[in-house]
């Protein structure tokens, strides 16, 4: 559909919850010279759905927005939005909203001139116009800078205005390059809770790039670890973290213990106990078990084989680090109330959670 | 305090008499036009020879040519800034959008002509002129190609500051995005955020034109430096007249223009 032809609602925030499309991303390759930022991937995203791509730099993220956006061309591969193939179809014409990691409002407009430009191009009649302005203005709480110019607006404010100015015109795919990488640590809870509540009430399908991990977790209903160009998982955040199907991502994804282990079928012994393997794991012989730091029980216990070398207090919980007999260090999880009571050179005894885990065999 | 209150009071000082010595260094040679034009054939002042200048029936009759000139210049400036713009402008953003490793061929390019004397430009030309004469007639108006090609190190390095000045390339993929085309994104949102630029690119080859005279002269076009050398060699005065009318011209034309220029900005509302 071009932006021409395009409706744009009465009513507030769009058409509600269900408003989203299907995305298929299939076999994207693209290449930079030597380098390979798609190799292959392959992404569905439901109708609706808040998919966050995460991953270091360079492994191809940033790429396949701008592939979906148009705003680059893959080398192969299909791009389909809601069951057309728009692989050939001008990012003009493509209908979806972005909001960048650079603040992108247009300097010489207000805020409201803004959130305007898309549908003045849609042309749709200045009295509609208006009113979807005000909603939009209203839905980022921003109503009361509908005449500021960018550089009259905080970093976090610029970008609340760019979200509303790219779900003014109703997209069928809302596209988040890291667009909270440029503020500041508060302003970007802030905003990442309130990009979550707007795409919620909006419905319009999703995909969010970052390369914070709490920020891909937090707010997405599947979080994609991508390495090399490729997929390495797409799963809930709860699943991604509990249950990580690649040492990668149990490494990428929040932090891990790598701890010799000996494997026996479904099961690996560490530590004098038997913890339960996640499917992927190495069957039989040494491995590695990929372990949470909260998956680690931890007592004080003057005979213990392990000895406290820092307990750090982090606020809300607190952090153990200690070094077994073996020379293994380990990083334990613990309560904030607990942790003040160790200090370096106590002895304690460590003890994994049985919680899944996954093993790699001791070669890789 | 009494220091800083003496310190102030020396560099007011110091900046008074820097000013006045500039003031003075442009205003001499004015002041000595104004003297040279109003001397009366028997001593004493007159004002005859401004009198003349501005009688225009009587100008176009008795000195066709600076007439010609002034038309030509007012022409040739016209059209070098249109087409210096309209090549420029879309070629720089191009340029920093889809062909960055080109950057350094193209400032390189554009800054060339920095290093040529306009009497190897008009060497180099000549056969070119020869073809642009043949096809599209004598017109001094086709000086314009040259006159292009004499701004463009101005021009362009009053572009490049206006176009780093801005992400330009997040903001023509946000308009993108928002389903703006390719000249959209040029009119509505690259030119009115470099608008400063534009006008100083502008002002550079209204200012270069309006002063050219070798291509012009080696050329045997018209143009009104041209005009004015040969109205000199009729009556030096109405030619000294003339020189001083066409800078003081000039000058209200520029500062016109860079009204314009800040016209606009000052109706954004004030930051808190």
């Amino acid at each position: 559909m071009s932006p021409t032809q395009m409706p744009i609602s009465d009513t507030a925030a769009g058409a509600g919850p269900g408003h989203g499309v299907a995305v298929t991303l299939t076999d994207l390759h693209r290449s930079y010279g030597p380098i390979r930022a798609l190799d292959g991937l392959t992404l569905d995203i439901a109708p609706g759905e808040f998919v966050a791509l995460l991953g270091p730099s360079g492994c191809g993220k940033t790429t396949v927005l701008r592939v979906l956006a148009g705003l680059e061309d893959a080398d192969s591969g299909r791009v389909e939005v809601g069951g057309k193939d728009i692989t050939a179809v001008p990012t003009s014409a493509r209908d979806m909203g972005m909001v960048f990691q650079a603040y992108s409002l247009f300097p010489h407009m207000t805020a409201r001139q803004n959130i305007e430009f898309g549908l003045q191009l849609r042309r749709i009649p200045s009295a509609r116009r208006r009113a979807r302005v005000t909603e939009m203005l209203d839905l980022v709480e921003l109503s009361d800078q509908a005449d500021r110019y960018a550089h009259q607006m905080s970093g976090g404010q610029q970008q609340r205005v760019a979200l509303a100015r790219a779900l003014a015109i109703e997209p069928q795919v809302l596209l988040l390059d890291e667009p909270l990488s440029a503020l500041d640590a508060k302003v970007r809870v802030q905003l990442r809770d309130e990009i979550r509540r707007i795409q919620l009430e909006v419905g319009t399908t999703t995909l969010f790039v970052t390369h914070d991990q709490e920020e891909a977790l937090a707010v997405a209903d599947r979080v994609g670890v991508m390495r090399a160009g490729n997929l390495e998982q797409l799963a809930s955040p709860h699943d991604l973290y509990a249950r990580p199907a690649t040492p990668f991502v149990a490494d990428f994804v929040g932090l891990t213990n790598r701890l010799h282990a000996t494997v026996e079928d479904d099961r690996a012994q560490l530590m004098g106990t038997w913890v339960p393997l996640l499917p992927g794991s190495t069957r039989r012989g040494a491995a590695f078990v990929l372990i949470r730091p909260e998956s680690i029980a931890v007592t004080a216990d003057p005979a213990g084989r392990a000895t406290v070398v820092t307990a750090s207090f982090m606020g809300s919980t607190g952090r153990l680090h200690a070094v077994t007999e073996s020379g293994e260090t380990v990083l334990a999880q613990i309560d904030n109330d607990t942790v003040a009571t160790f200090s370096p050179g106590d002895k304690v005894t460590i003890v994994p959670r049985p919680n899944p885990a996954l093993a790699v065999a001791a070669a890789e | 305090m009494k220091l800083r209150a003496a310190r102030r009071r020396k560099q007011t000082i110091f900046r008074r008499v820097v000013v006045g010595l500039i003031s003075l260094f442009f205003a001499l040679p004015l002041l000595g036009m104004v003297e040279f034009t109003t001397r009366a054939p028997g001593g004493g002042r007159t004002l005859d020879t401004w009198a003349t200048l501005f009688d225009l029936g009587a100008m176009d009759q008795d000195y066709p040519e600076l007439k010609a000139g002034i038309l030509a210049s007012a022409g040739l400036t016209v059209l070098t800034v249109a087409i210096m713009l309209v090549m420029l402008v879309p070629t720089m953003t191009w340029v920093r959008l889809r062909l960055p490793g080109m950057r350094r061929l193209v400032e390189f390019i554009c800054l060339l002509p920095l290093t040529i004397p306009a009497i190897v430009l008009v060497v180099g030309l000549a056969p070119v002129y020869a073809w642009v004469a043949y096809l599209l007639g004598e017109s001094s108006l086709w000086l314009a190609f040259a006159y292009v090609v004499l701004v463009l190190p101005y021009a362009y390095r009053a572009l490049d500051a206006g176009l780093s000045a801005i992400d330009v390339k997040t903001l023509a993929e946000a308009a993108r995005s928002l389903g703006a085309g390719w000249p959209t994104v040029m009119w509505r949102i690259i030119l009115p955020n470099v608008r400063t630029a534009v006008l100083s690119a502008a002002f550079l080859s209204v200012a270069l034109v309006l002063g050219e005279f070798t291509i012009a002269s080696l050329f045997s076009r018209d143009n009104l430096q041209v005009a004015i050398n040969l109205l000199s060699k009729r009556d030096a005065s109405l030619a000294i007249a003339a020189a001083l009318a066409a800078l003081i011209l000039a000058f209200v034309v520029l500062l016109a223009m860079s009204f314009v220029g800040t016209g606009r900005r000052s109706q954004r509302p004030e930051e808190n």
